[in-house]
Order: C-alpha cells, then structure tokens, then sequence
C-alpha cells in the first residue's frame, strides 16, 4: 500500500511570489543557527548562553551597534564589487587581495608622505586616500579582468592567488620601509588622514563619546545608491545584466565582453580598494597586518546572500557585521566561518524553492 | 642547498598536491566542479590529526581524514545534483564550511604530537644509483601511495568501462543517460571520491609529510594550488603528479634560498634582508598564475578543453 500523501515537485511555470525570496534567505538564517546551536551543544558548549552573549555583543549596546556598523562597512563596500561581478558571471573571490591594495595605496599619502600632511586641507588628503585606494583596488582588478578577458584565465584562481600575493606584498612593505621602530606595523597617520568619527564630536554631543562610527559607512550607501542607479537605469547596466544572462545574445547585440569584462572586475576591484581605505583610515589609522577579517570572502557571501541586489546587500552586511562583532567574543573562534558557510550553503539550497514548487499530494487525487 | 635534498623534499611535498589534484581531476570529469578543496583539505587534515591522536594509531587517523574530506564532499554532491544550485558558490561555501568545521573541532590540537605514518625505505629499489635514494630512500609510505595512484588513475580513466562513463557523464551526459549510465549516481559518486582524496591530502599534512595542526595554516591554501593544477593538467593526472612535485621542489627551493650567505658565488639578498623572503613567498602564486596563462593557451592550441557538461546541472528531459 502507497502512502497517503506524496510530494509532487513541479518546474514553477509561473513568476516567483514577491515574498518567497526573502522569507527563503531569512528561513535559511534561522536554519544556520539552529544547526551551528546543535554543533555547538555536541561539542559541550550551551548554544542558548552563547547565542544571547553573541547577541548582547552585538547589539547589547549604542557602542556595540557603532561597531556593528563599523564592521559592516568593509562589507558592504565589498559585497557591492562582488555583486556587480557576480551579475556578469564573474567570480571576484579576490577583494581580499584588493582591500590590502587599496589600503595599501591609500596608505601612501600618510606614509610618504604625498602631500604636507600638516598645512593641506583634511578634506584634500581623504579624497586622494579615497581615489588612490580606489586606483590600487582597481588595478589589482584589472589583472585578472584582464588574464580572463585576454587568455581565458580562470578568474577564481588568479584572484585567489593574488589574494596571498597582496598580503605578502603588504608585509614586506610593513616590516621594512614603512615599519614603526621595526615593528610590524606603521607608525600611526597623522590624524589629517583620520576619517571623522562621531567620537570627534563628542564634545558638542555627550552621547558621541567613544562611538567608533566613522564616514566609511557614507561611501557604503552612496555606492549602493550608485550601483542601483547603474544596475537598473543606465546602458551599461542593461549590457552587464545581458551578457550575465546570455553572453550568447550579447555578443550578437554587438556589445563587446572583453571591455566590460575588464571594465567590471576594476569597478569591482575600487570598491574593494575603497573598503581598504576606509579601513585604515577610518578604524586602524595605520597599515599593519590582518587589518582584514576575511572581508573579502565574507563579501562573497554577502553579495549572494542578498542576491546581488545592492539594497539587500546593505541589511546583509549589516547581519554580518553583527556576526563578525560577536564572533570575536566567543570561542571556538572557527565557530564564525562555520556559520557563515552553513547560511550559505542553506540560502543556496534553497534556492531550489525558488525554481521548483514543492506540493504534498494526496495520492489517490493523483490521475 | 643540495639537489638531492630538493628532489627528495619535492616528491614529498609536492604528494599532497597530487592527492587533492587527482581527487578534483576525478570528480570534475564527472561534471562536477567542487572548489571546497582546500576546506574539504583542512577538515581532512583535522580529522586525521585529532583521531590519530584519539587512538594512538595514525592509520585510524588516516581512515578519519579520507571519511572526513568524502563526507564533507556529499553536502556539495547534494546540493549541486539535485538542487543544482551553482557549483561555484557552493564549492566556496563548501571552504567555508570546511574551514568553520576544522576550526571548531580542531580547537586545542595545536602543539600536541599525534603518531604519524611512518617513512620507510624500499629494499631493493633504494639501492639503484642516485635515483633510488631519491625515489625509494626514508620517504613517507604515502608518497609510495602517490606513486601507485598515478598510473593507477591514468589507465582507470583511460582505459576501463568505469573510467569511460565517467568521462560520458563529464561530456555529454544526456547521450550518457540514453545509454542507461546512471548520470546522478555517477556524479555523486566521483564526488565523494574527490572528496576522500582531498581529505587524504589534508591527512598526508597532518600525520605523515609536515605534521601537525595548525589550524589553517596547516593548508595554507595548497587546496586552491591543487584546483589550479587540474586547469593546468588538463585534467591529466600524469601531468597533475609533474605539476605537483614540480611545485613541491619549488617551494623547497625556495626555503634554501635563504640560508647561504653566498648564492652563486654572489652575496645573497635574502639572507642579508629578511624581508625580500616575503617577495619569495609570492612566487608559488604568481607562478600558478603563470602556468595557468600557459596552460590555457596550450590548451587551445591542442583544442582540449574542459569537461563538456563542467559545471552545468543535468536535468532529466531538459534540453539535449
């Protein structure tokens, strides 16, 4: 004898509902937590006591908040590059590398110094940190645009590749010409190529002591404003979206792929360049090591996970921010990328739902 | 610096790159692409590691590693087959994962010392002038395991019934289908197998060849390594196991550079300032890339090319 029920799985023939693709990425977040709570308890730890610490650590406070923020906005400068790469089919997995470039360039104003770190104006050195570090991101991009566009070169593996390129270049340059005292670090910028933070005000506004909220996360949001107008408004944007969705068609419409096949992965690569900016101007203040939390790979995740659209990708990095801020209170420290790969890999899956329409059937309706 | 010492250190090295990248050979023919090597690595070497030093038997270990890296795999195999979900934000997840996992259960291992797979001498074959010392002489048993796969995996691929539907699936895996190949059950397979490969890799790590945990250090991205290999190999595991130990010497090398003060007769920039090691360090990865620009160009010369079906879901009665 049959069941009662069967699941009768069916190719959706008609348009997605509206809500289905946000209720699957927050279903799968949830699910991630659920998972990461139960690895947790098998190896002995109390997921109820560590989730609401993560929790507290997060948001627990106006200055847990500013550094959620302040977290999130490498990210979301990052999972905006990636996103428009991943629009075309391209996977930029290297912003880690771009991010240390970017910070790098950026950081050669404060460090040559550039300019007269005294008597110019504040306003002058960010922008040339910000263009440079654009400048260094969008070069290092332009490398593997470029091997793809020119010698079919898969782009994941060079840009993986000079991911570990960059950190070592950064490090030579930390240990030796730029070292402070031989430390493996700069010595500190002059506060000229600080960002402002809301910490600077303090003395007008009492609340704003020690909140570590910094410009960076202003160049975020006009970025995502910016990539949505391109996206959605311009030619160009409709040229990216073609060639991601048919290069076939594309090609035939006379749109030329190698171009913008180089012409994304910079823009991709200074958005990157640009997170690494922010960061040593606006949080470290210095060049040193690690100044990188695996951004660059957690904007991968960002990127998909608010399924390229760039106001999504704000409230996701945001999400991330969150957990990379609690992830540094608890142990195990791995604990971090395990859940971030599980909400992957959950939101991935479901994306069957979106394609495939799940139904539990009686049997005997069936014929 | 000797040339012995860089051959010797070379093959064995250069045998956990040839593990992992006849692992992905496997399961990319299959039309697959899994990039979760270098987690499904890391999570073989923890797995190996810790049970190995659990059970006082470094083979116990061994088995752990290869089970670790095959099933890690299944949640790339299932989500890529039959969700057919993208293979290569799934493989990155699937790094993620890996990477997350190890860390987590790999908590504490640092610093401990596991029983490790032995290095052994082979008797006869070790006394054959200069070669033999190299090949056969005090090398970890897994390098001789390396050895045996290589032609093993060539002629499998070559010149079996099994080796040729996997081949069919990888190309033209409806055509595959019509002949009655069981296209899912093929693909899943071939990525486990890829899987306990790379798991094998990561275990070669941990237990025998550089032994011990360290957490992702112990990898330090020689899984990407082995995916850009099987680019570069053209999914040829005799040129996969060349690659491989060509790049094991390599690194060996490069470690040598820095000791002498004198390096061909001529002061060493390296051992007078440290830090030019880092512009060393980078030369495995601008190499990859190198090799890659070449063997893409090779490739297209010869017109050999990726699996037909590489990276595109197979659905029943959908398109030919």
């Amino acid at each position: 004898m049959s069941a009662p029920y069967r699941l009768r799985i069916q190719k959706r023939t008609e348009e997605v509902p509206r809500w289905l693709p946000m209720a699957t990425s927050i279903g799968a977040i949830i699910l991630a937590f659920l998972i990461s709570g139960l690895i947790l308890t098998i190896i002995g730890g109390d997921p109820i006591r560590t989730f609401r610490y993560f929790f507290n650590a997060a948001f627990g406070s106006w200055g847990a908040l500013s550094d959620v923020v302040v977290k999130a906005t490498p990210l979301l400068l990052i999972g905006l590059g990636c996103g428009l790469a991943f629009r075309m089919r391209l996977w930029n997995i290297g912003a880690e590398g771009q991010f240390y470039i970017g910070a790098f360039f950026a950081s050669l104003v404060p460090l040559v110094p550039l300019v007269d770190m005294q008597t110019t104006p504040k306003f002058i050195i960010l922008l040339m940190m910000a263009l440079l570090g654009m400048l260094g991101g969008g070069l290092y991009g332009l490398i593997p645009g470029w091997l793809k566009a020119k010698f079919n070169v898969s782009e994941i593996i060079s840009t993986l590749m000079l991911n570990y390129v960059a950190v070592f270049w950064n490090n030579y340059w930390i240990y030796s010409e730029f070292s402070d005292a031989g430390f493996q670090m700069t010595p500190m910028f002059a506060k000229s190529a600080w960002l402002p933070r809301l910490a600077d005000y303090a003395r007008e506004v009492k609340a704003f002591s020690g909140i570590t909220l910094h410009l960076g996360v202003v160049f975020g949001i006009i970025a995502a404003i910016i990539i949505w107008i391109i996206m959605t408004r311009s030619r160009w944007g409709y040229e990216i979206n073609l060639i991601g969705d048919n290069p076939q068609a594309a090609r035939y419409a006379g749109i030329d792929i190698t171009r913008n096949i180089i012409l994304v992965f910079m823009l991709s690569g200074a958005l990157a360049g640009l997170a690494g900016m922010s960061e040593v101007s606006g949080v470290v203040h210095r060049l040193q090591e690690r100044i990188s939390t695996n951004y660059g790979f957690s904007g991968v995740i960002v990127a998909w996970l608010a399924k390229l659209n760039p106001f999504a990708t704000i409230l996701v990095s945001f999400l991330f921010g969150a957990l990379i801020v609690a992830g540094r209170e608890i142990q195990p420290s791995g604990l971090y990328f395990f859940i971030q790969g599980t909400i992957l890999f959950l939101v991935i899956s479901s994306d069957v739902l979106l394609r495939y329409k799940f139904e539990l059937v009686r049997a005997a309706s069936e014929e | 610096m000797s040339l012995e010492i860089i051959l010797r250190s070379g093959l064995s090295t250069g045998t956990i790159l040839l593990f992992a990248a006849i692992g992905e050979i496997l399961t990319e023919l299959a039309g697959i692409q899994n990039l979760g090597v270098e987690g499904m690595m890391l999570l073989g070497a923890m797995a190996a590691f810790k049970t190995a030093l659990a059970t006082g038997s470094p083979w116990m270990g061994l088995l752990a590693g290869i089970a670790a890296g095959g099933l890690l795999s299944l949640a790339h195999a299932l989500v890529t087959i039959h969700f057919q979900a993208d293979q290569v934000v799934s493989g990155l997840s699937l790094t993620f994962l890996g990477t997350g996992l190890a860390l987590v259960l790999g908590e504490g291992l640092t610093g401990q010392n596991a029983p490790l797979i032995p290095n052994v001498t082979i008797p006869l074959l070790a006394r054959i002038p200069w070669l033999g010392r190299i090949f056969f002489a005090d090398q970890n048993l897994l390098v001789y395991l390396g050895y045996l796969l290589i032609p093993a995996a060539w002629w499998y691929i070559n010149k079996t019934r099994p080796g040729m539907h996997l081949r069919a699936v990888g190309e033209k895996p409806a055509a595959a289908d019509s002949l009655g190949i069981n296209v899912y059950g093929v693909r899943y397979l071939y990525t486990f197998v890829g899987g306990c490969l790379a798991g094998l890799a990561g275990a070669s790590i941990s237990i025998a060849i550089s032994p011990g945990w360290y957490s992702n250090l112990t990898t330090s991205g020689q899984g990407w390594i082995a995916v850009a290999l099987v680019i570069f190999a053209q999914w040829n595991p005799l040129r996969a196991a060349l690659g491989g130990y060509l790049f094991g010497m390599l690194r060996r090398f490069m470690l040598d550079l820095q000791g002498p003060m004198l390096l061909f007769g001529l002061r060493n920039p390296f051992f007078y300032n440290h830090n030019l090691v880092f512009f060393l360090q980078m030369t495995p990865f601008l190499l990859t890339i190198i090799a890659l620009v070449w063997g893409s160009a090779s490739a297209r010369r010869q017109r050999i090319g990726a699996p037909g079906a590489l990276g595109t879901p197979y659905v029943r009665g959908e398109r030919g």
